[in-house]
């Protein structure tokens, strides 16, 4: 077989080639600047493959039409901004509480409002931790490339059929729009993850019961199984209870089943960490600029190390508490007010003092900006 | 006095019923004694049942509200979701999956207040999906406050001196949105009712169903209607069959099949167009 071709390509069509890969069979979506061309992507190439498109006529239509062909038994996405993401939170959360596998998109803009829409942030960090009402574990993947997009969109879909639960895609306008040479990946060089089905008979089948991981087999609609699903607190069966037991499983459960297995989901990416005395810790787009700051540090002498959060969701605790042991400083980059670093003060250790490297006008930060506050924090 | 014959068919009848019953769900349903929604639930089961649909086929979808509650007691696939969305989480489960009968259970607040958007544009794409929308003109889950067909002058909780708004003439919207079949019917007429149901199922298009219901817990209550009964004896007088002329239905309510269009495409079917030719165009 002849070596894929490297093609030029922007991230939000770099996230429809990962979906797809990753068996995508339906979208549904809603036009918002700047995550647009996802939806255009899976309007276009979808129906060559069998799976189906819509445009649905708000966010709220689109991530309920994705809730619903997940139950049915496909593998379903949809891309939003901010402000669609705002909307698409009630049913979201929903998806949290009847455990839908499914994706969701935020190509970052400005906020709060309909905010910069034509630019680059994030400040929905926190929103996709705690958007939708409630108690509920979140997972979360920031690509920082063109081709990182590839990946972590297929790595979004495999954790989402793993674990029953909704995973947002956190990109920001830079790499949502940035055009980059990349190779697709072809089939056998990535993993594809399917729901469990049961395989009990319907009368057995608990859609909610107690297992040994927290998440229940799902089968598709027609197979007989004939669940019920609700966004009222339910029982083993799946319905509704206002017992203060079952109350306690089912929100436990909705946790646990992430919680417990934070090693299979958490991923950092760690640079010139061996010997750092300091450490910039980023993710998305920001990890490319701090990639590149690391290096002329280094160049200039200073050991620096680049810790890349690629799950941002749940908070990779474990991995940073022991990346960053022998720190003494640490800086932490986003293009919001602050909000990830407080997350990592958590878990930094008591010698370490961790500063913070902002930007919010719509801009990137640059190796420059990076270089002046890595001589701050020395001095 | 009941004949044999007549008791005989009756337990047969009664049998359909409880077949069609979730064999794990604890009963008595929450509703209150003498609602209509358990009238509408046992003439959807007749429908199904007359229909011969396999029973893994179909799948009830519901929002939020006393009528919504309705997929928890029947033996079917079931999704009760959030308020207003029903027929757009419906609307996913019919795209993807065209292979399976979608039916929407819903309610005057539920699918014309906050799910309005919702309910035009499922009209609109004509998709092959039922809609039964059990209109008992106020909202009953919450205690009685006013909704979208809640007659100008009624009382609500939150219209204490009478209500200032117009109402939604429901099958109006539906019709105008596009629906390619529209009825009404009550639950006074269930015969009627069972009919209209097992058409609505069998049409191939959007079909949508309003059934004046009853709740006299709170719309009978808060305006002096009376009990379950004295509301279902107004459905019988304020209701005509549908194709009277103005003079001879004199103002009363037609019911029965208001619109039938078996003309335009549905959604699913053109959509699959689209895959078919371009999967032929891979192979040619
Ligand atoms: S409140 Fe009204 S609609 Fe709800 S169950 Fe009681 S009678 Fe029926």
């Amino acid at each position: 077989m002849s070596r894929p071709k490297r093609q030029l390509m922007m991230g939000n069509q770099a996230c429809v080639q990962g979906a797809l890969r990753a068996g995508l069979r339906f979208y549904a979506g809603y036009p918002i600047t700047p995550s647009t061309e996802v939806t255009e992507g899976c309007a276009r190439e979808l129906p060559k493959t069998g799976g189906r498109f819509l445009q649905m006529e708000d966010e709220i239509g689109a991530i309920s039409a994705v809730v619903g062909a997940s139950v049915a038994g496909v593998k379903a996405m949809t891309a939003t901004s901010g402000p669609g993401y705002s909307l698409m939170v009630e049913n979201i959360g929903y998806a949290y509480m009847i455990e839908a596998p499914c994706v969701i998109v935020n190509v970052q803009r400005g906020g709060p409002s309909t905010g910069l829409p034509t630019k680059t942030s994030q400040s929905d960090t926190m929103q996709t931790r705690w958007g939708p009402h409630g108690d509920y574990t979140a997972i979360a993947v920031a690509p920082s490339t063109v081709a990182d997009t590839v990946t972590e969109t297929i790595r979004a879909f495999n954790l989402a059929e793993r674990f029953r639960t909704p995973v947002t895609i956190l990109l920001d306008e830079v790499i949502g729009h940035m055009q980059e040479m990349i190779s697709l990946p072809e089939p056998g060089e990535y993993q594809v993850v399917d729901r469990v089905k049961p395989t009990c008979p319907p009368e057995e089948y608990e859609p909610y019961g107690s297992t040994d991981n927290f998440v229940n087999p799902m089968p598709a609609y027609g197979d007989g199984y004939r669940w019920y699903a609700t966004g009222l607190t339910h029982d083993a069966m799946g319905f509704p209870t206002n017992r203060p037991d079952e109350i306690v499983v089912n929100l436990d459960k909705l946790r646990r089943k992430i919680e417990d297995f934070r090693d299979e989901i958490c991923k950092v990416r760690a640079d010139w960490m061996d010997d750092a005395e300091f450490a910039l810790v980023s993710y998305g787009s920001v990890s490319r600029t701090a990639l590149l700051a690391t290096k002329l540090a280094r160049e200039a002498g200073v050991k620096v190390g680049c810790l890349q959060l690629q799950t941002v969701w749940p908070f990779p605790l474990a991995q940073l508490r022991e990346l960053l042991q022998d720190c003494t400083a640490v800086i932490v980059a986003e293009l919001n007010m602050g909000q990830i670093v407080r997350e990592v003060e958590r878990v930094a250790p008591p010698q370490a003092r961790v500063h913070s490297l902002l930007r919010y006008d719509g801009e990137i930060l640059t190796p420059i900006q990076f270089l002046e506050k890595i001589e701050e924090v020395r001095s | 006095m009941t004949t044999t014959a007549e008791s005989v068919a009756e337990q047969r009848r009664s049998d359909v019923h409880l077949s069609y019953l979730r064999p794990h769900k604890k009963f008595p349903n929450l509703w209150c004694p003498g609602c209509g929604n358990g009238i509408v639930m046992s003439s959807l089961v007749r429908a199904i049942d007359k229909l011969g649909l396999p029973r893994d086929e179909v799948a009830l979808v519901s929002g939020i509200g006393c009528s919504s509650r309705m997929p928890v007691y029947l033996d079917f696939q079931a999704l009760h979701t959030t308020h207003g969305r029903a027929l757009a989480f419906a609307t996913g489960v019919k795209f993807a999956r065209p292979d399976l009968k979608v039916i929407v259970i819903t309610g005057d607040g539920d699918a014309l207040s906050i799910g309005g958007n919702h309910l035009i544009h499922a009209c609109r794409r004509n998709i092959d999906i039922t809609t039964i929308l059990i209109n008992n003109y106020i909202y009953g889950m919450t205690g009685g406050q006013v909704s979208p067909t809640t007659p100008s002058g009624a009382y609500a909780t939150t219209t204490p001196f009478g209500n200032t708004e117009k109402h939604f003439e429901p099958c109006d919207l539906a019709k105008g949105a596009g629906a390619t079949f529209v009825a009404r019917t009550t639950v006074y007429h269930t015969p009627q009712m069972d009919r209209v149901l097992a058409d609505a199922i069998a049409h191939h298009g959007f079909s949508f169903v309003e059934v004046l219901s009853n709740c006299h817990t709170y719309f009978g209550r808060l305006n002096r209607l009376g009990s379950a009964t004295a509301l279902l004896q107004m459905f019988k007088e304020k209701t005509t069959s549908v194709g009277k002329t103005e003079e001879s239905a004199n103002g009363k309510i037609p019911i029965g099949v208001l619109h039938r269009d078996l003309e335009t495409t549905e959604l699913c079917d053109e959509y699959q167009k689209i895959v078919d030719s371009l999967s032929k165009g891979k192979q040619g």
